[in-house]
């Protein structure tokens, strides 16, 4: 169950995060000034707080997302199968979230 | 709709502790939830003392020390002792089980708390008024249904049909795995819950039925069977290792393979 709940948590998080996004892209389009104003408040500790959440959010909601796709195309149902999904997608968020952001700071995304 | 307080009414209050039976050297806690519809008080939680030397291994069997012992009007349902009835279903330290299959000894240190089946009506202590459970029961029509003329004998069934249905066939209506489903607590009104979906399940899959488009009709609703969200609490509650969730998944799944 608790996964269900924290399914749909990132999945209201994703709208609040997507305009974030919009944000983001509608700057990029209008100018320099507006593109600097996202980037210093994304590249705050809150923003770069904001969008590590954001990614958790995505990926956390991807991965749960695939093992509901398993589950209504009728399989993982046994206990031990719906445990190694669950904890998969659990685990898996968390794991891919931390590698996005390794890779980002390693090809310069910090600066 | 989605409620995350109890009502005023249900709020539990208080409750009184009994004594230990004297002369026990080896007691086990039992915290149980209280109501009774005649004296207009809030529920409450009472402690009782149970002597593990003088009574059985099983909640059940607590239970059943505690009213012929301490309190004889503590009031809960059951009968078959053996885990085939379905009468004793109640949540025993947080989980949907029977008391009579749930060792007292398999639950954690410290008291075994035992409460109602979550979000029903209670009628009395552990007694939940599950009416409209058995209403939804009837409503998935759990019997032989066909058009083509009685035979003679039987209705036969090849062993590979007849396997098909176990897995559905086990299930004892206990209500586990129904009041553990969310979607089931706060649309119980218009969802018809795991217990039901699975028995419906269980006479759309069998092959001498021959309602079949009558009965997934029946089904094809956003509520009666599309307010499964698959959070599996049915599947984990279920005390006959049975799942739930499974036969609500295939359900949806023959509802879609016969649009194709």
């Amino acid at each position: 169950m608790a996964l269900s709940i924290v399914h749909r948590a990132t999945g209201i998080a994703l709208y609040v995060g997507t305009l974030l996004l919009v944000w983001w892209l509608v700057a990029a389009a209008s100018g320099p000034a507006a593109y600097a104003n996202v980037q210093a408040f994304t590249g705050s500790i809150i923003g770069r707080l904001i969008v590590f959440g954001y990614t958790w959010a995505l990926m956390h909601h991807m991965l749960s997302g695939i093992r509901h796709f398993v589950w209504d195309l009728g399989y993982g149902f046994k206990a031990n199968e719906r445990e190694a999904l669950t904890w998969g997608a659990a685990i898996g968020g968390i794991v891919l979230t931390v590698l996005i952001w390794i890779i980002a700071y390693m090809i310069g995304g910090g600066r | 709709m989605v409620e995350f307080a109890l009502p005023k009414n249900s709020k539990i209050t208080g409750g009184k502790t009994w004594p230990k039976p004297a002369g026990a050297t080896d007691v086990r806690e039992f915290r149980v939830y209280r109501w009774n519809p005649d004296d207009g008080k809030n529920p409450s939680v009472d402690t009782y003392y149970v002597d593990t030397h003088d009574c059985g291994p099983m909640v059940l069997d607590g239970l059943i020390w505690i009213k012929n012992h301490i309190d004889p009007s503590l009031t809960f349902r059951r009968s078959c002792r053996e885990g085939v009835c379905g009468s004793c279903a109640m949540n025993i330290d947080g989980q949907n089980t029977l008391a009579c299959t749930r060792s007292m000894h398999d639950v954690k240190d410290g008291a075994v708390k035992i409460n109602p089946l979550p979000h029903q009506p209670v009628v009395k202590d552990l007694v939940p008024d599950l009416t409209n459970f058995y209403a939804q029961y009837a409503s998935v029509e759990p019997w032989l249904k066909t058009t083509s003329p009685t035979p003679q004998k039987e209705w036969r069934q090849s062993h590979e049909d007849r396997e098909k249905l176990d897995g559905l066939y086990e299930c004892i209506l206990c209500a586990c795995c129904s009041t553990s489903c969310p979607s089931y607590w706060w649309n119980s009104d218009r969802y018809l819950g795991p217990a039901a979906l699975l028995q419906a399940n269980r006479w759309v899959s069998d092959s001498r039925d021959e309602a079949t488009g009558e009965r997934l009709d029946n089904l094809e609703d956003p509520f009666r069977l599309y307010r499964c969200h698959t959070i599996m609490n049915c599947a984990k509650a279920c005390p006959k290792g049975l799942n739930p969730a499974e036969a609500i998944a295939e359900l949806k799944l023959k509802m879609v393979e016969r649009q194709i």
